[in-house]
């Protein structure tokens, strides 16, 4: 075999290894990954009291109503009661700013009122009480179907994270989608692979034994395949969390979720 | 029996334990040992003939196959020697397959697999190109070394 047919075959190789098909597809039938983990999980998820995620939604409800910053407002002085003023607005989320026309999140939404709002200092992406708030926020809107816009200038954001989602990344040389999207059900070593869904973000993962975002959860993919982790809350992020919450279709919002 | 072992549910810490401990493949040893560039060989009709190393050793060949740390190939497939880790289901189930393949098909398998199948999930272990956003731990290095895919080799070869 000559040299040239080496690098022939090896060219031919790098080609297939980054050409993918990069339609947008939900999985069918769309199911949460409750459904991929044990009846002890679900249980917990399911009980308010043994559910490990609602300490973390009672620092949130906490917050909710204590005022912060140089003008002395919570959240509640502007938005009121949460359980009537936050209802189905996690649905909508991740969407585009009106006021700087780029995408945000419900982590985003929440800092930006608490910087621009009520004057207070900026809570880090992962902090206990960003955590607890948008859990919280979050948790006003479960059970109910997710309903993402994708129209207009969320479009050019949702193509961006569905090109991320198919792409192949790390050591391991694998996409979102070859075990999200074409495996699920499946086995990794112990652990059943679920459709990759957000809806139960923020979450409890025993796995963590702690609360986490969804942008944890990437990380935790990517690292798995040992490609480059981004912090949580980059944009990269906020566009795979677009395609997400789109392809997650109709599930509900499961907030606060628990996971292994 | 492997697989039912798997099925067998255990208590949540213990669940718990074995999940982080078998995905959390990331930032583990390995990378020092590894560092090295893979060397050219050749791929006639669907094989590696030459070997790329000293003559494999099958038992630390499967030592890499059952490592968290390098082979990782459990996660994928059932061993049917394999104690202890409970495997995945994404590959083919590995018995039989030394007879099912020669030596050069194996090693062609466990270098580049999308030489064989373009589309294949299966990590090349033996390459460094083509690669997208590499933690930067292990940019430049292939998964495994000349040695450990001589190892591996000689491992599943004799899985008759
Ligand atoms: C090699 C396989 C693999 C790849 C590649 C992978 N994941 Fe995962 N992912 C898993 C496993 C295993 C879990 C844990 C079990 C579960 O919840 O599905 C998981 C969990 C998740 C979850 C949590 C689902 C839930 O219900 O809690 C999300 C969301 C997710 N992955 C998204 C992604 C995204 C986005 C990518 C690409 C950046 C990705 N995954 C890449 C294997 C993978
Ligand atoms: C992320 C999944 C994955 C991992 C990890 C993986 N494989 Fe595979 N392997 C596959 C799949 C899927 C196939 C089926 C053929 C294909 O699609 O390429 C396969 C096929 C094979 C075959 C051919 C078997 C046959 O009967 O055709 C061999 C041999 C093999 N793998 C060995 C290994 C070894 C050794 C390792 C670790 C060093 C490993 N694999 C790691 C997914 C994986």
């Amino acid at each position: 075999m000559s040299l040239r047919r080496l690098s022939l075959g090896l060219f031919a190789a790098l080609v297939a290894g980054t050409a993918v098909a990069q339609t947008a597809v939900r999985p069918a039938p769309l199911k949460s990954g409750i459904e991929f983990t044990g009846a002890e999980v679900r249980a917990l998820q399911n009980d308010e009291f043994a559910n490990p995620a609602m300490l973390w939604v009672l620092r949130g409800t906490a917050l909710w109503t204590q005022p912060a910053g140089k003008d002395n407002r919570s959240c509640a002085s502007c938005h009121g009661d949460a359980t009537t003023g936050m209802k189905s607005v996690a649905t909508h989320y991740p969407q585009i700013d009106k006021s700087s026309g780029s995408l945000i999140n419900l982590e985003g939404r929440i800092q930006q009122c608490r910087e621009r709002r009520q004057n207070a200092s900026p809570l880090k992406y992962e902090s206990e009480e960003l955590l607890g708030l948008t859990a919280f926020v979050r948790m006003q809107s479960r059970g109910m179907p997710l309903a993402i816009s994708i129209d207009g200038p969320a479009r050019a954001y949702f193509e961006r994270g569905r090109d991320f989602y198919y792409k192949r990344v790390g050591q391991m040389n694998l996409a979102c989608a070859h075990c999200h999207q074409d495996n699920w059900g499946k086995k990794l070593g112990p652990e059943i692979i679920s459709q990759g869904h957000g809806n139960p973000y923020p979450g409890y993962r025993l796995e963590w034994q702690t609360m986490g975002s969804l942008h944890r959860r990437f990380r935790s993919c990517l690292s798995g395949v040992r490609a480059e982790m981004l912090p949580q809350g980059a944009p990269e992020y906020l566009d795979l969390e677009l395609y997400l919450a789109w392809r997650s279709g109709n599930l509900p919002v499961e907030t606060p979720g628990v996971r292994r | 029996m492997i697989q039912k072992q798997s099925q067998r549910r255990g208590s949540f810490p213990q669940r718990a334990a074995i999940t982080a401990a078998a995905w959390g493949i990331g930032l583990m040893a390995g990378a020092g040992v590894l560092a090295q560039t893979p060397q050219a060989y050749q791929v006639e009709q669907g094989e590696i003939r030459a070997a790329l190393a000293d003559a494999g050793d099958p038992v630390r060949g499967r030592a890499v196959v059952l490592s968290r740390e390098s082979g990782n190939c459990f996660l994928c497939h059932a061993f049917p020697d394999a104690d202890g880790a409970p495997p995945g289901n994404l590959g083919p189930e590995m018995s039989g397959v030394g007879a099912r393949m020669n030596a050069g098909q194996l090693r062609l398998r466990v270098v580049d697999s999308a030489r064989v199948n373009a589309q294949s999930i299966m990590p090349a272990y033996y390459r460094i190109e083509g690669l997208n956003r590499v933690a930067a731990a292990y940019r430049g290095k292939p998964l495994l070394s000349a040695q450990q895919v001589e190892d591996v080799v000689a491992y599943l070869a004799q899985l008759k």
